[in-house]
C-alpha cells in the first residue's frame, strides 16, 4: 500500500471528488495559481480550470458567503481558509447562515459546503495564527465538525465531507501536512461519527483528535516501557461524536484521559468527559483527567509556546494520576 | 429636517402625479404587465395594513411594513423565473410577484402547522425555493455575497441566469456589502444589487451611513455602473432593471441600483419614528406615493377605473380574510418537527433528544441522553 502525505491525501480526495461530480468546485485565497498556501490544492488549477478552481480576493467573509450562495442554488463548494483562525472573519456566514439555512427555510435549502483549512498551533506563529477553534464550531447545531489525524483519515473523511449534504467544518492539522500514512489506491470513504482506535491497550484510554493523537501515541510508547498499555481513541468526528467507541473503551480500561490542544474552559474535551461519566461512571476507577493548553493566548517565544501546549510528559503525568501512580 | 431634494442624476420617467416627464423615455411594458404590477402593489399594501393591525391587536408578535416603497419591489418583474432573488425583509411585493400565495404569507406570520418554514422564523422572514426566492436572514447584508455566489454558480453551470439582491442603504455600511460588491466587480458576476435607500436605518438617517455623494456613487470603487433611480417611479425602476439585467445576461457584469425612496412608517412594529424624526418628512413623501403615481399613469392611459380598483381591493381583502379564517382552524407546528431539518439525516444525539422530549411530556431532556 502506498505511503503518502496528509497533504497529498487531501489533494487526492478533492481531485477524485471533482472528477466524480462537476458540481464540486474549490475557492479560496491562493488556491489556484499559487497551488494553496500549504500546497494542498497543488495541480488542481491545471487539471481542472479557473471555472472550478477559483482564486478569490482576500476576504473570507466574501468567499464564505459566495460559497453559501452557490451551495443554496445547487453546487457543492469547497472553501479553503488559509488558516481556520481567519474563519472568524466569516463566522456570520458559517454560524448564522450555513448552519441555519436548512432549518430556517423549513428544509427547503440545504447547504452542502465544506469549509476546510489548517487549524491548531503550528510553530511560532503567535496567538492569532495558533487557535484551536473546534470547540466554537462543535457547539453549533447544523454544522458537522471533523478533524483527521492521519493521511488515511484525511482522505476518507474529506471525500465524505464533500458528498455530505450539510455544511462541514473540516479542520486539518497545520503540523500534520507532511505526516505520512498508508493510503490505498482503491476508493474508500470514512463515515462521520466513527472514532478510530489508533492503539489498543487495557490500562487507560487516551481520547484525542488531530495533532494530539500523535502526542498520545508517543506518550503511549513511553508508558509501555513502564508496562502501562494505553488505548488511544481518535475521535476524528467531533460532531456527530462516536459515543459508543469512546465509552466502550473507557468501560474496558476504567481510566480516561482526554487530551486537546485547545483551551480548557468550555473546551470540547469537557463535552467528551460529560458523555464518558454519564455512560461509564460505574466502570471508572479514577476521575477523568483532561490535558489542555493553558488558558492564555498563544505566545510566540518557543519556550513559552511549548510550555502552553500539552506535551508528551503532560500526557504521561495525567495517565499516572489516573492510575494513582503519581 | 427637510426631505432630501431629488437630484439631477436621478433617473425618472413619471412626475409625482404619474405624468410622463417631458422627454423621458418610456420603457416598453405591456398593459397586462402594468395591470399585474398595480394589482400586486395593491395586494402588498393591503396585506401590510391588515398584518400591522393584527400585530397591534396582539395576534402577531412582529411585523414590518413596506408602505411607500412598493415600486422598488418590482425590480424583480423583468426577471425570468429561473433567475434567483435574494431579498432583504421589506420586499413583500417581490414575493407576491413571483407567486407567493396569500395563504403561505399569512401562515408564515403565525408560524403555524402550515407555515412553509414550519414555525422557525420571525414574521416576514419567508423562504420559497420553488419560486427561486431565498431564505431571508436577519443579520443584514449576509445575502449580498450569497447572491454573488448564486450568480457565479450560474456561470460555473454554464447558464445565463442572473441574481438580484435587495438591501437597505444602512446595509451598505456593512463588510458584506463591500465584499459582495468587490467580488462581483472583479469577477463580472451577473448580479444586480438593488439598494433601497429609504432614508432611515431604524433611527439612523442616511447621512450618518455614508459621506459619499450617493449610494450609487459607491459603485465606482467596485468598477461597475451605479444608477440612481426614483424608487417611487415604477416605470423608471423597470427601465433601469431591464438595462441591468440585459448587461448581466450579456456577460458585461454587475450593476448597483440605488432606488431613492422613503420609509413612510416605522422600521418595524417595535419602532416609533416620532421620537427621532420630523413628522413633516413622511408627509412630503406621501405626495410621491408609488401606488398613487402608478394609478395616475394608468388613468392617463385609460387603463384604470374605480370599479376595477374596487374589485382588486375586495378580492385581496377577501383572500386575506379567508386565509385568516383558516388560521383559526390550524394548530401550531408539532413539537417533534423542531428536530427536523437541522441535518439532512438526524444524528443519534438529536434522535435521542427527540425521543426523550416526546416521551416526557414537555420536560427538558437532561442534556442529551444515551
Amino acid at each position: 500500500m502506498p505511503v503518502i502525505s496528509y497533504r497529498e491525501a487531501l489533494n487526492q480526495a478533492m481531485r477524485e471528488e471533482m472528477e466524480r461530480d462537476p458540481d464540486v468546485f474549490i475557492m479560496g485565497e491562493e488556491v489556484g495559481h499559487y497551488n494553496g498556501a500549504y500546497k494542498v490544492t497543488q495541480g488542481l488549477l491545471n487539471h481542472f480550470s479557473e471555472r472550478r478552481v477559483i482564486d478569490a480576493p482576500i476576504a473570507e467573509m466574501g468567499f464564505a458567503g459566495i460559497g453559501v450562495g452557490a451551495a443554496m442554488v445547487g453546487l457543492r463548494p469547497i472553501i479553503e481558509f488559509m488558516t481556520f483562525n481567519f474563519s472568524l472573519v466569516a463566522i456570520d456566514q458559517i454560524v448564522n447562515n450555513a448552519a441555519k439555512i436548512f432549518q430556517m427555510s423549513g428544509g427547503q435549502f440545504n447547504v452542502p459546503i465544506v469549509f476546510r483549512g489548517p487549524g491548531g498551533p503550528a510553530v511560532q506563529v503567535g496567538s492569532q495564527h495558533s487557535q484551536s477553534l473546534e470547540s466554537f464550531y462543535a457547539n453549533v447545531p447544523g454544522l458537522k465538525v471533523v478533524m483527521p489525524s492521519t493521511a488515511y483519515d484525511a482522505k476518507g473523511l474529506l471525500k465524505t465531507a464533500i458528498r455530505d449534504d450539510n455544511p462541514v467544518v473540516f479542520i486539518e492539522g497545520e503540523t500534520l501536512y507532511n505526516s505520512t500514512w498508508e493510503v490505498p489506491t482503491t476508493e474508500y470513504l470514512i463515515p462521520f461519527g466513527k472514532a478510530d482506535v489508533k492503539r489498543v491497550g487495557q490500562h487507560v484510554t487516551l481520547i484525542a483528535w488531530s495533532k494530539m493523537v500523535w502526542t498520545c501515541l508517543d506518550a503511549a510508547k513511553e508508558l509501555a516501557k513502564d508496562g502501562i498499555e494505553a488505548e488511544v481513541v481518535d475521535v476524528r468526528s467531533l460532531r456527530p461524536l462516536d459515543h459508543d467507541t469512546i465509552c466502550s473503551s473507557v468501560a474496558k480500561t476504567g481510566r480516561c484521559v482526554i487530551v486537546e490542544v485547545g483551551w480548557p474552559v468550555a473546551g470540547y474535551g469537557a463535552e467528551v468527559a460529560y458523555q464518558v461519566q454519564r455512560a461509564c461512571l460505574d466502570q471508572l476507577d479514577a476521575p477523568i483527567e483532561r490535558v489542555t493548553s493553558d488558558d492564555v493566548p498563544m505566545p510566540y517565544a518557543k519556550n513559552l509556546e511549548d510550555e502552553v501546549q500539552p506535551q508528551i510528559k503532560d500526557v504521561i503525568a495525567a495517565v499516572k494520576r489516573a492510575l494513582y501512580l503519581a | 429636517m427637510v426631505a432630501v431634494q431629488m437630484q439631477d442624476d436621478l433617473r425618472r420617467v413619471l412626475d409625482d402625479d404619474g405624468k410622463v416627464l417631458l422627454g423621458a423615455k418610456v420603457p416598453q411594458v405591456s398593459d397586462e404587465m402594468l395591470h399585474k404590477i398595480f394589482d400586486t402593489m395593491m395586494l402588498t399594501r393591503i396585506m401590510d395594513d391588515r398584518m400591522m393591525r393584527l400585530q397591534r391587536q396582539g395576534r402577531l408578535g412582529f411585523y414590518m411594513k413596506s408602505i411607500g416603497e412598493e415600486a422598488s419591489h418590482f425590480a424583480v418583474a423583468p426577471l425570468r423565473p429561473s433567475d434567483w432573488v435574494f431579498p432583504s425583509y421589506r420586499e413583500q411585493g417581490a414575493w407576491f410577484w413571483r407567486g407567493y400565495s396569500v395563504t403561505d404569507f399569512v401562515n408564515q406570520m403565525f408560524g403555524n402547522e402550515k407555515d412553509p418554514v414550519k414555525g422557525r422564523q420571525m414574521p416576514v422572514h419567508h423562504s420559497a425555493n420553488w419560486l427561486n426566492l431565498v431564505s431571508i436572514s436577519s443579520p443584514v447584508g449576509t445575502q449580498i455575497p450569497q447572491a454573488v455566489g448564486a450568480a457565479q454558480a450560474a456561470k460555473i453551470m454554464g447558464k445565463d441566469d442572473v441574481s438580484m439582491v435587495y438591501f437597505g442603504e444602512g446595509t451598505s455600511s456593512t463588510g458584506e456589502f463591500h465584499v459582495g460588491m468587490n467580488f462581483a466587480g472583479v469577477w463580472k458576476s451577473p448580479c444586480i444589487f438593488v439598494c433601497r435607500n429609504n432614508g432611515w436605518a431604524i433611527s439612523v438617517p442616511r447621512e450618518k451611513q455614508t459621506a459619499a455623494k450617493s449610494f450609487a456613487a459607491k459603485a465606482v470603487g467596485y468598477g461597475m455602473p451605479g444608477i440612481r433611480v426614483d424608487g417611487n417611479d415604477i416605470l423608471a425602476i423597470l427601465q433601469v432593471t431591464n438595462e441591468a439585467i440585459e448587461r448581466a445576461r450579456a456577460g458585461e457584469g454587475p450593476t448597483l441600483i440605488e432606488a431613492l425612496t422613503y420609509r413612510v412608517q416605522g422600521h418595524s412594529s417595535s419602532d416609533d419614528p416620532s421620537v427621532y424624526r420630523d413628522p413633516k418628512e413622511p408627509e412630503i413623501w406621501e405626495r410621491r406615493d408609488p401606488l398613487a403615481r402608478l394609478r395616475g399613469y394608468l388613468k392617463q392611459r385609460g387603463l384604470w377605473s374605480e370599479a376595477a380598483e374596487g374589485e382588486i381591493s375586495e378580492r385581496h381583502n377577501q383572500a386575506i380574510t379567508d386565509a385568516l379564517a383558516a388560521v383559526d382552524t390550524l394548530g401550531p407546528p408539532p413539537v417533534e418537527s423542531m428536530f427536523d431539518d437541522v441535518y439532512e439525516h438526524m444524528p443519534w444525539h438529536i434522535a435521542e433528544q427527540k425521543a426523550w422530549v416526546m416521551s416526557q411530556e414537555r420536560t427538558k431532556s437532561p442534556h442529551y441522553h444515551h
